[in-house]
């Protein structure tokens, strides 16, 4: 993540947002130091003053000459956001991407806290990862599976609310490959700290070649682990949250499982993918995620071990 | 002159003879003023506290310091105590103490419906915090957002304490308005018009104003989201057909007004600190209380600026914006107009002015910033980030906290009668200046970092841990200056030096007499001539009525009595209002509708007729009302008896259309046409039921002979609200029953 992503567009929209937020920001810098620096001079002059000054009741002309200023400003300002509303994606669902295509490519659908990604038409479906192709405008339409959230990917996109019982549209761009941190901005509940996801954005090549990753059936698994943490994935109630494509775990409470090896971080961004780390998570989730609906199973340590290699094998 | 202020003091004690229990009994507004500004001080304490932790717990990063559920209630509780439990209060404490004594009266118009008013604060104060004590306080944030808060999410009663607060302490604010708004349309002294008040009573009348309009919003959603809790309906369960929108469009419907609800009393406070240690009148008075007047009917057609990113259509957003950049124009008035006070001015730089000048500064940082998200793209990215938390923070303490801090060391050696010792108020007032703006400047840049409001927590991201850091320990400053605050108060109270009447050389009224003011404020009034009576009296080679001349005072004065209730009627009326509003919303698509609709429940023609009755109860009223007033008590007991009766039938035909409806299996939970149905045929039916109850003690009044044609406007008062009630029921009905708007 960049130092300051919401002064560092990397697409068309989040530039053309930049750009009136600095205009706003130098009209209000010259503000500030006119009103400051009248009230200083006005100061520093009457504390000298110890006589008793003019009564002085005010002047209906000056002030109507004064309102001129504030008003142009109001003016000019309210064209500037009327023209950004006009043109960018106020409601992306009546404004047609440059390159027109009517289905939306991406659903996001906000959990309690959790975003699943779902790719239609591929049969992908993944979780807290998106990825796309650099300069392309992806319509992504936005749901809620329970409480209001809000989408945000300062760097791409504005931001959307999430609401349930509502479809809501955005476009998503990128300028350029990279990684992109994303979050949800409304408050949704105890975990909403930890609802980050992240955004990458590849060259069409890279892109193709991604999904062609994801749409291969995850390999049966190898090891004599993996097979026993398999059996306990299927014996346990993990099935009853989780997907994996292809077998007959099919919920969607929590997050598609299927190549969650392929992914870079647990639960919402709050641990970085790893073995170890997918260990420590299944041994207690409420420890890391409190609140999750992720409960703890009390695992022996065998246990996670098998289920973690069966975890890591799907890729 | 100051022995004798003492004395006044003691014999008011004296005269109670029941010492602190006195406090409990008291009618008198100075007390009551007292009061509501201590609650205050004290929830400002505890508010702060809980704003000490969350600080705490976000000053580095990955922080365990708190688990993420009590973190949640207590950005909820903070929220939640700072609005209703510091910034209500206070304000209304102040109005109370001053406002009669600036406009030359004994006490407010109702002085026991203000004893009221008060103590239902700390009753709503109880519940809310007793939340706690079950183990679940609320934890869906300030504002609630449903579905969040509703019961599939939130099942602990938390949220219902939060509710149930809230309504009890809205009744305790709606009642002060009304108190408020009475008092200063109906007790003002001779000589004193409304073109003469001083600016701070001015200010304060278009405040309680915007209470009582502001407040009825809040309490149809609190109204509908219990129903939702405890009845099953599902107005905010988008799951079973409700909107989670309507929630937020009612919530900011109050919420947003309510932000000058807290503004305008800082506007007025400093309106007379600035000029006073300027030693000249505000310049152009009438622009800074039309200014404020213009705020009050602007600030309801902003809401839905809070709602930039839920995704409106282009023209909600094109007009929300022009609305709230609107508000520009005339708060730059004020600045324009604070600033021209100072220019030429012969400038006293007590703590009162330094902390008056601060928020001046500071308010410009928060309504440039306001501006800001008034410019929609800049909203659609920064909002729900800690540029928000900076920005809300600079105007709600940059601005209106320090105008408090401004009117403490003005008003205080009134109060009191004794000085607050100036050189711990400058210590205070750095330790604000450093704490408030370290706290909150940086802020401004973790919002370009894209840090979000609400996170318990957040991970290790570039520059983010350095920023909070400095923000956590700044905070800090601002609880030292408030240690230095409550030190100040307890010396100054002890050995501080004496006031005197009118120790700053001030303008208006309640410097004329003792300070701590007698009982019964004043022993006499100076001719009120103009806007600044003190300075005529004791400037009089330079008296205001010499060259800056007012409208003379015509002396008309409503009647309190039915001024009161036509604010309440006001008041009452936007409630009803918006719960229609929820009926049109949920029942405007007949024919999606599953289950039962208006069209196949409702016995039109039945309900026609017993509301014929209902309506008749208004004539026999009016009738009632003339054989009062010409002295005819038996016609008028006549009458009256008869108005009960007709009211009665409409409540018994109710009850038969509810029996009927039950039976058919038409209940609350059943689909949004029974919820909406229900929730404002019922609303209405309690305010039948409460006529009825005000008409029987009237006629209980009129049979033991209290009743004579000198106190027939009390009961026209009664007659306001009942034939309210009555044209209430009109638009029920047509919309209802009849269709309309379908």
């Amino acid at each position: 993540m960049s130092d300051l992503p919401v002064l560092q567009p990397e697409s068309p929209q989040a530039q053309a947002m930049y750009e009136v937020f600095m205009q706003v920001v130098w009209i209000s810098a010259a503000i500030f130091f006119i009103v400051t620096g009248l009230i200083v001079i006005a100061i520093i002059r009457g504390r000298k003053r110890t006589e008793l000054p003019k009564q002085d009741f005010g002047n209906h002309r000056r002030e109507i000459f004064w309102m001129v200023g504030p008003v142009l400003v109001v003016l000019w300002l309210l064209a500037i956001s009327t023209k950004l509303i006009l043109t960018m994606n106020a409601v992306p669902k009546v404004h047609p991407p440059r390159d027109a295509k009517a289905d939306e490519e991406l659903t996001v659908v906000a959990h309690q806290w959790w975003w699943e990604i779902i790719y239609n038409g591929s049969g992908i479906t993944s979780a807290n990862e998106i990825h796309i192709p650099t300069n392309k405008q992806i319509r992504v339409k936005l749901r809620s599976a329970d409480v209001v959230h809000c989408f945000w990917v300062p760097q791409l996109a504005r931001k959307m609310d999430v609401i349930p019982g509502r479809d809501n549209y955005i476009w998503l761009e990128a300028a350029k490959p990279g990684v992109y941190q994303g979050l949800c901005s409304e408050y949704c509940g105890t975990q909403h700290a930890w609802m980050n996801f992240k955004v990458y954005a590849h060259s069409p090549e890279e892109y193709e070649a991604w999904l062609t990753d994801q749409s291969a059936q995850p390999s049966d698994s190898a090891s004599a682990d993996a097979a026993a943490g398999k059996q306990l994935f299927f014996s346990y109630t993990c099935v009853n949250c989780h997907t994996i494509r292809g077998t007959e775990a099919t919920a969607s409470i929590g997050p598609d499982l299927t190549n969650i090896a392929l992914r870079k971080e647990l639960g919402g961004g709050v641990l970085e993918n790893s073995p170890e780390n997918l260990a420590r998570w299944l041994k207690n989730p409420q420890e890391f995620k409190p609140g999750s609906k992720m409960p703890d199973f009390n695992l022996t340590d065998k246990q996670v071990k098998q289920l973690v290699a069966y975890l890591d094998s799907l890729k | 002159m100051s022995t004798e202020v003492v004395q006044q003091y003691e014999t008011a004690k004296a005269d109670s003879n029941w010492g602190l229990l006195s406090w409990f009994a008291s009618v008198d507004h100075k007390r009551i003023g007292l009061l509501y500004m201590l609650l205050a001080v004290f929830f400002l304490v505890i508010g702060g506290v809980e704003a000490l932790l969350i600080r705490v717990q976000l000053a580095v990063p990955n922080n365990t310091f708190l688990s993420p559920q009590f973190f949640n209630q207590l950005f909820t509780m903070h929220g939640t105590t700072m609005v209703f439990l510091v910034g209500m209060p206070v304000f209304t404490g102040f109005a109370n103490y001053l406002i009669p004594l600036m406009i030359g009266a004994k006490d407010v118009a109702f002085p026991r419906l203000n004893a009221m008013s008060f103590w239902m604060l700390p009753f709503g104060a109880v519940l809310l915090y007793w939340s706690f004590l079950t183990g679940s306080a609320p934890d869906a944030g300030w504002f609630s957002y449903a579905p969040l808060s509703t019961k599939p999410y939130s099942s602990l009663p938390g949220v219902d304490y939060w509710i149930i607060s809230l309504a009890v302490m809205g009744i305790g604010s709606v009642a002060g308005a009304i108190n408020i708004a009475a008092t200063v349309i109906c007790c003002r002294a001779p000589g004193m018009s409304l073109q003469r008040v001083p600016l701070f009573v001015w200010i304060m009348l278009m405040q309680a104003i915007l209470i009582l309009i502001t407040i009825p919003p809040l309490n149809s959603a609190l109204a509908m989201l219990l129903i939702d809790r405890w009845l099953g309906a599902a107005f905010f369960e988008p799951a079973r057909g409700g909107s989670a929108l309507l929630w937020q469009h009612f919530f900011w419907m109050f919420g947003h007004p309510e932000v000058y609800v807290f503004a305008l009393p800082a506007f007025a406070m400093v309106s007379e600190v600035i000029p006073v240690f300027s030693r000249k009148p505000i310049y152009g008075y009438a622009f800074v209380a039309g200014s404020s007047s213009v705020i009050v009917l602007l600030s309801y057609g902003v809401w839905a600026h809070h709602m930039f990113a839920v995704g409106l259509g282009m023209g909600a957003n094109i007009f929300f914006a022009a609305a709230t950049l609107l508000i520009a124009i005339p708060t730059g008035i004020k600045i324009f107009n604070w600033t021209a006070t100072l220019w030429g001015g012969s400038i006293r730089c007590t703590t009162a002015m330094l902390f008056a000048i601060a928020f001046l500064v500071q308010f410009v940082v928060g309504g440039l910033t306001g501006i800001m998200f008034a410019t929609v793209p800049i909203d659609w990215q920064l909002t729900d980030t800690y540029f928000v938390v900076a920005h809300f923070h600079y105007v709600l303490i940059g601005g209106i906290v320090f105008a408090l801090f401004a009117a403490t060391y003005y008003w205080f050696p009134k109060i009191t009668g004794k000085m607050l010792d100036e050189r711990l108020g400058k210590i205070q007032f750095w330790l604000w200046v450093i704490g408030f703006n370290g706290t909150f400047g940086v802020q401004h840049f973790l919002g370009f970092m894209g840090m979000p409001r609400r996170v318990y927590t957040y991970a290790d991201h570039p520059g983010w841990a350095t920023l909070n850091a400095i923000s956590s320990v700044s905070a800090f400053f601002m609880a030292a200056g408030t240690l230095v605050l409550v030190w100040n108060v307890i010396s100054s109270l002890l050995r501080g030096s004496t006031a005197g009447a009118n120790p700053w050389d001030a303008f208006t009224l309640e410097w004329f007499t003792t300070s701590p003011p007698p009982v019964e404020n004043f022993e006499s009034l100076p001719e009120i001539k103009s806007r600044r009576p003190v300075w005529d009296a004791n400037h009089p080679e330079q008296a205001d009525w010499k060259t800056s001349t007012t409208p003379a005072d015509n002396g008309h004065r409503p009647d309190k009595a039915k001024t009161s209730a036509w604010a309440f009627v006001v008041s009452e009326a936007i409630f009803f209002i918006l719960l229609l509003v929820a009926y049109v919303v949920f029942n405007a698509r007949v024919e999606d509708a599953s289950g039962p609709t208006s069209e196949t429940a409702l016995n039109v023609l039945r309900t026609g007729i017993f509301s014929v009755f209902l309506l008749s109860s208004s004539v026999s009223f009016w009738l009632a009302e003339r054989h009062l007033s010409r002295g005819d008590t038996t016609g008028f007991r006549k009458y009256l008896a008869m108005t009960i009766l007709l009211g009665v039938v409409f409540l018994v035909g109710q009850a038969i259309e509810y029996n009927e409806l039950i039976q058919d299996g038409v209940t609350i939970n059943r689909n949004l046409f029974a919820s909406t149905f229900f929730t404002v045929t019922g609303f209405h039916g309690l305010h039948v039921t409460g006529g009825l109850v005000a008409l029987s003690i009237m006629l209980l009044m009129a049979r033991k002979g209290y009743l004579t044609p000198k106190r027939s406007k009390v009961f026209g008062a009664i007659g306001v609200y009942w034939h309210f009630v009555d044209v209430v029921w009109i638009a029920v009905f047509t919309i209802i029953y009849l269709g309309f708007l379908q």
